[in-house]
C-alpha cells in the first residue's frame, strides 16, 4: 500500500472578488505521478498555486505528509519539501543558469551537490550554458532549467505545471523523459494538456472543471473512456 | 579648465550623496515594490547623529557609524511599524510615508532643537591640495571616494553573495523567490534597514560639505533622489550610480552656466529619459 504525500480536500479558493476554486479533492501517492487534467481555465494553475500558499485556499485543507499546511506562508511549505516548476517558468532572467540554481539551494551540503551533478546529467544543456542568462535561454531550456532548480532540494513531491506548453515535439519528448526519470526519485502532480504525454507518464488522473473535481482514478481508466474524454478534454 | 575640473568635483562629490540615498530607495522599490517618501527623514537623522556623535566623540570614524547604526535601528522601526502595514497598497505608503517624514522631521526639532546646527570637517579632511592651478577641496574628494567604494562593496554583495543572490532574485519575482523556500519578508526588512543606513550614510557624510544641518534638509535631497531612481530604472544599483553622477553634474555645471535652469534641469533630464526610455537607463527585472 503505498502511502499518500499530499491529501487536498474541498479546497476553495477565491482570488480578489472571485471564486476560483470551488471543491477541489485529490490525494499524490507517494511516488506515483499524479496528473491534473481539464480545458483551460479550468483551475489546475490555480490548484497548484494554493498547495504552495502562493493563493491560499479560504476553505478546506491540505496536508502534506500528514501535516496540515492550508494556511503556512509559501517559504514554509517550500521548504518543507514542495518543489514547484510554474506555468512560465519563473526563471530569473538576469541570472545565469548557475546562478538560478544557487539561489534556490538552501543548504550547500553534498547531498544538495550531488543533486545538482545528478540534475546537470538529466539536462546536459544547463552544463552546456553554465554562464549564460536564464533570459537568454531557449524555452526548452528554460523548462528544464526550472525543473532542476525544483528538484534541488531534495524535494519529496515536485508540482509541475504545463512543461510542454510551447514546446517543439522533440523538446517535449526530452521534458517527458526527464520526468520519468525524476519520478524514480520523488513524486510528481502533473498539469499536462498534452493527453498522450499525460497518459504515458501518469498514473492516477483528476480531471477538474469549472474549479471543481470532477473525477478521480486510475489513469488507465480514463484512457478507456471516450465519453469523459470528449465532455471534459474535448478529445476522442 | 581649473573651473571644469572643480565643477566636475562639486558635481560628483554631490552626485555621491544623491547616490547614497538612491540606492536605499531604488532596491526598496525594486525588490519590494515600495514608494518610501520618508527616506530623505532617515538622511537628515543620519546628518543631526554623526554631528551629535562627532561632538560627543571627537572621532569622525564614531561619527560615521554612528550615523550608520542610527539609520539601521530608524530603518528597523519603520519597517516594521510603518511600512509592513501597508505592502502592496501604493496609495497608502505614499500618505503613511509622508506622515511619517514629517513625524521624522519633528522629531528631530524635539530631540535636537529647532534651529540648524553647525558640523564641523573632521581636520585630516579639512583644506585642500592645489596641483598647479587646480584646487581639489579634501573631503570633497573623500565623498567621491567613500561613494564609488560603497558602490564597490555593494556590488560584490549583490553580484557575489547568496544574499545579494536572492535580492537581485526576488526584483525580479518575489513569489518564485518564496516558492523557493526564502522568506522573503526577513529580506525585506534587511534590505530597508540597509537603505536607512544608506541613507544615513549620505546624510552623514553630507553634514560637513554642506557646514550646517537642518531637519530639512532630507526633504530636499530625497527629490532628488527620486529622480535618480527614475532615471536609473527602478530597482538598479549601477542604474542609480550613473544616474546619480548624471544629475551631480548637470547640477553643478547648469549652476554654474545657466543658473536660472539649475532647478529645472533635473525635471528635464527626467522628462528625456521617460520619453526615449521609459524603464531608465538600466533595468533590473531581467
Ligand atoms: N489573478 C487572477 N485574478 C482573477 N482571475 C484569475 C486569476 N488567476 C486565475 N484566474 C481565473 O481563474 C480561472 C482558473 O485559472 P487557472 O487556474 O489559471 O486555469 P488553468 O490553469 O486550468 O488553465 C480562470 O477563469 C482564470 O481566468
Ligand atoms: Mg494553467
Amino acid at each position: 500500500m503505498m502511502s499518500i504525500l499530499l491529501k487536498v480536500e474541498n479546497v476553495q479558493t477565491h482570488i480578489g472578488q472571485y471564486h476560483i476554486l470551488q471543491g477541489v479533492s485529490f490525494e499524490a501517492k507517494e511516488g506515483q505521478v499524479s496528473v491534473l487534467l481539464g480545458r483551460n481555465g479550468a483551475g489546475k494553475t490555480t490548484t497548484l498555486k494554493t498547495i504552495m500558499g502562493l493563493t491560499p485556499a479560504t476553505s478546506g485543507t491540505i496536508h502534506f505528509q500528514d501535516k496540515e499546511i492550508t494556511k503556512q506562508a509559501t517559504h514554509h511549505i517550500a521548504s518543507s519539501g514542495i518543489g514547484y516548476v510554474p506555468e512560465d517558468q519563473g526563471i530569473f532572467g538576469a541570472l545565469t543558469v548557475e546562478e538560478n540554481l544557487k539561489v534556490a539551494m538552501r543548504k550547500e551540503d553534498d547531498a544538495a551537490l550531488a543533486r545538482q551533478e545528478y540534475v546537470l546529467e538529466l539536462f546536459p544543456d544547463l552544463k552546456k550554458y553554465w554562464k549564460k542568462d536564464g533570459g537568454h535561454l531557449s524555452g526548452g531550456q528554460k523548462q528544464m532549467l526550472s525543473m532542476a532548480r525544483a528538484f534541488i532540494n531534495d524535494s519529496k513531491l515536485l508540482l509541475i505545471d504545463e512543461p510542454s506548453k510551447g514546446l517543439a515535439p522533440v523538446v517535449i519528448e526530452k521534458v517527458m523523459e526527464a520526468i520519468v526519470e525524476m519520478k524514480k526519485q520523488t513524486t510528481i502532480i502533473l498539469v499536462e494538456q498534452n493527453f498522450i504525454m499525460a497518459s504515458r507518464i501518469g498514473d492516477t488522473y483528476t480531471l477538474i472543471d469549472d474549479g471543481e473535481t470532477v473525477r478521480s482514478g486510475q489513469m488507465s481508466e480514463l484512457v478507456q473512456n471516450e465519453e469523459l474524454k470528449r465532455q471534459y478534454l474535448g478529445i476522442g | 579648465m581649473e573651473l571644469i575640473i572643480n565643477l566636475l568635483i562639486n558635481g560628483l562629490a554631490t552626485g555621491m550623496l544623491i547616490f547614497l540615498l538612491a540606492a536605499g530607495l531604488t532596491l526598496i522599490f525594486g525588490l519590494m515594490d515600495v514608494l518610501n517618501f520618508a527616506h530623505g527623514g532617515l538622511f537628515a537623522w543620519g546628518a543631526f547623529s554623526g554631528v551629535w556623535f562627532y561632538g560627543l566623540t571627537n572621532s569622525f570614524t564614531i561619527a560615521i557609524i554612528g550615523a550608520i547604526l542610527t539609520g539601521a535601528v530608524l530603518g528597523f522601526i519603520t519597517e516594521k511599524i510603518i511600512i509592513k502595514p501597508v505592502y502592496g497598497n501604493h496609495i497608502q505608503q505614499i500618505l503613511i510615508t509622508l506622515g511619517f517624514m514629517i513625524v521624522l522631521s519633528e522629531m528631530l526639532k524635539v530631540v535636537f532643537g529647532p534651529n540648524q546646527i553647525a558640523a564641523k570637517t573632521p581636520p585630516l579632511l579639512s583644506g585642500s591640495w592645489e596641483i598647479g592651478d587646480v584646487i581639489i577641496i579634501k573631503y570633497r574628494l573623500f565623498i567621491i571616494v567613500v561613494g564609488f567604494l560603497v558602490f564597490g562593496v555593494f556590488q560584490f554583495i549583490l553580484k557575489r553573495t547568496k544574499i545579494g543572490l536572492i535580492v537581485r532574485a526576488g526584483v525580479m519575482n518575489k513569489e518564485m523567490v518564496q516558492a523557493l523556500g526564502i522568506n522573503i519578508k526577513q529580506v525585506f526588512l534587511y534590505v530597508f534597514m540597509v537603505g536607512a543606513a544608506l541613507a544615513a550614510l549620505g546624510g552623514a557624510l553630507m553634514a560637513p560639505y554642506s557646514g550646517v544641518v537642518y531637519a530639512e534638509m532630507g526633504m530636499e535631497f530625497a527629490i532628488l533622489a527620486f529622480i535618480v531612481v527614475v532615471i536609473g530604472g527602478m530597482g538598479s544599483f549601477p542604474g542609480s550610480l550613473l544616474a546619480a553622477i548624471l544629475v551631480g553634474l548637470a547640477g553643478s555645471f547648469m549652476a554654474y552656466y545657466v543658473p536660472a535652469l539649475s532647478l529645472a534641469v533635473n525635471m528635464m533630464l527626467m522628462a528625456i529619459v521617460l520619453i526615449f526610455r521609459p524603464q531608465g537607463l538600466f533595468t533590473a527585472k531581467g
